[in-house]
């Protein structure tokens, strides 16, 4: 075996089963890329020696044939999930110091189930972006390459601070899907609120789930949006998503919005037949202006899981267009409750003041990044006094009729959505939102929908651009039926063809 | 609707977050840009559509109404800034 990195986590798990690689021997290999791959900034936090225990822990089950689903297996955690004395600061400076009494029910799943920790991932600050720019750990860079870049450019890029002219891997989940897609851990767990999980997918070629609502629990997870947020995987294959979020999934007494109904055995989906399988195309999602190359890439895949033998049918969706400024009235309200607790007074950074009022204050406005303190001043303003009804509850009606256009497509048959991932590949790093925040916040046009009706999403890589840069595709399902979306996801996958990815050029 | 520059200076406060007078303009037009952006949404007809509490229709699930955890003052207290004999240390808040 040449490569460790170069597994998928099937592979892995399976060679380690066999006892063909040891957990230490792949867990180093990883510490190792990690170590190289500092120009990309994918780690907030590298956690080797506890990595190593939790090899050795898991070299001595496997031994023992004692091993669980993910016995051994190396992967990153979104900064976002509180680790047990970890660092854990959804990358805000106003979380300063942060180390977690307690551990999220899904990292404390993954761990139970035998994954090792190699550390904690950047993303966009309390998972508000979409570029992982808004990073107090400043800018994630995707290992893709800008069109017809040298490596050399590449490298000297990564090592400026700005890291100016490189892709962003896309956001909140920049951090975990850069370090996917580079190969510096097999998987990593990431978070959607409105497409902070699908659209790095698509942005860097990797498969990302969004399940539905309440299929994962969100103790543990740092508040954004409570409504819409979710946990889900970032991985390269859609076998090695099914096999994350199987042990990320399932009931737990500590989130009552958490589903209690038991977690299918996902990894069975994949491969599943998806003859006979009616797929829906929402023309609603044809934009105006919209690029004809996504439009052909769209087309493309239906003409697959057409060849696969399922039917695709036009279906309509009508409210589409109000999803996404809905979106920008319920996240920013939830927003502004949840980030009330950053006080300065019971963790995190603290700005002295004469009095309590001051400390409040001058704390959050050192504490919170641009983007965040925007998004609470809009938040605070829509749940002000007099524009409460006008602003929120309109929202919240919106989202029922946004709910009840997918009800009515799935009562008419429809199995899942076919839709675009994203309107564009991905762009480069300071390119975006500068003078306009909804340039930046378009981004979620096709994912944010998923969030606001609670359905489950997969976005898997269809295809390249004509710049040769990763285009992805979105599967919608019924709830709690992420089954379908991982059969018909790897339908996808496989018609695509693997992309390889660019050689480790910031190495 | 739009909002002036006393209006973002009374939201600051309400958010209690601390802006100056360089910034609020700034903030004021994007401010204006996200509200210009959620405007579209007037032109839906909401009447008589229930506003969503729920996204996924399901029971609040119910438990024994007993202490399930507690005793952990020092990891309650474990990340403040400032502490004083197991309390949390604040600027004098009464007179």
């Amino acid at each position: 075996m040449t490569d460790l990195t170069s597994l998928t986590l099937a592979e892995a798990r399976d060679h380690l089963k066999h006892r063909a690689i040891s957990s230490v021997e792949i867990t180093r290999a990883h510490l190792e890329a990690i170590e190289r791959s500092g120009g990309l900034n994918t780690f907030v936090a590298i956690t080797a020696d506890k990595a190593l225990q939790m090899a050795e822990a898991s070299d001595a089950r496997l031994a023992r044939k004692e091993a669980g689903p993910l016995e051994g297996l190396p992967i990153g955690v979104k900064d976002l999930y509180a680790t047990e004395g970890i660092h854990t600061q959804a990358c805000s400076h106003i979380l300063d110091g942060f180390k977690p009494g307690y551990e999220s029910t899904v990292t404390a799943n993954l761990w139970r189930d035998g994954a090792v920790m190699l550390g904690k991932l950047n993303m966009d600050e309390f998972a508000m972006g979409s570029s992982n720019e808004t990073s107090y750990y400043g800018p994630v860079a995707s290992p893709w390459l800008p069109p017809n870049w040298s490596r050399d450019r590449g490298r000297a890029a990564a090592l400026s601070s700005d890291k100016r002219g490189l892709l962003t891997p896309g956001g909140s989940s920049g951090g975990s899907a850069s370090a996917v897609a580079a190969h510096l851990c097999l998987a990593a767990t990431a978070s959607d609120t409105g497409g902070s999980i699908r659209q790095p997918a698509a942005f860097t070629g990797l498969v990302g789930v969004k399940p539905t609502y309440g299929r994962c629990s969100r103790y543990g997870m740092v508040a954004f949006a409570s409504s819409l947020d979710q946990a889900g995987p970032l991985a390269r294959t859609v076998r090695d998503a099914a096999i994350m979020l199987r042990s990320m999934a399932g009931p737990d007494a500590k989130d009552s919005t958490c589903s209690p109904a038991p977690v299918p055995d996902y990894e069975a989906a994949v491969g599943r037949s998806v003859k006979g399988m009616k797929i829906g195309v929402p023309k609603e999602y044809r934009l105006e202006g919209m690029s004809s190359e996504i439009d052909a890439l769209w087309a493309r895949g239906a003409k697959w899981l057409r060849a696969a033998g399922a039917s695709v049918v036009d279906v309509s969706l009508p409210h589409t267009p109000y999803a996404l400024p809905a979106y920008y009235i319920v996240a920013p309200a939830e927003a502004s409750s949840n980030l009330a607790r950053y006080d300065g007074v019971r963790y995190g950074l603290r700005e002295p003041g004469a009095d309590i009022t001051e400390l409040y204050e001058k704390t959050r406005a050192k504490g919170f990044g641009t983007e965040v303190r925007r998004r609470l001043m809009i938040g605070t303003y829509v749940l002000s006094a007099g524009y409460y009804d006008a602003y929120y509850v309109r929202a919240q009606k919106i989202r029922t009729l946004i709910k009840r256009d997918f009800e009515r497509v799935f009562a008419d048959g429809v199995d899942a959505i076919l839709t675009p991932a994203t309107p564009s590949a991905a762009f480069g790093i300071g390119e975006k939102g500068s003078d306009n925040p909804v340039e930046m916040y378009l981004n979620d046009v096709f994912t944010v929908t998923v969030n606001m009706a609670g359905l489950p999403g997969l976005v898997a890589p269809a295809g390249l651009s004509s710049d040769g840069l990763p285009l992805g595709l979105q599967l919608i399902g019924r709830p709690f039926d992420e089954e379908t979306l991982f059969a018909l996801g790897e339908t996808i996958e496989q018609s695509a063809g693997r992309m390889t990815l660019p050689e480790p050029w910031w190495a | 609707m739009s909002v002036d520059l006393n209006t973002v200076r009374r939201i600051a406060r309400l958010a209690r977050i601390a802006v100056n007078d360089a910034e609020t303009p700034h903030l004021q037009d994007e401010i204006n840009a996200i509200l210009k952006f959620v405007e579209a949404l007037d032109a839906v007809d909401v009447e008589g559509v229930e506003p969503m509490t729920s996204v996924i229709p399901m029971q609040l699930p119910m438990r024994e109404d007993v202490v399930a955890d507690g005793n952990i003052a020092p990891l309650v207290l474990a990340n403040a800034p400032l502490t004083e004999d197991g309390f949390f240390v604040v600027p004098k808040v009464i007179e």
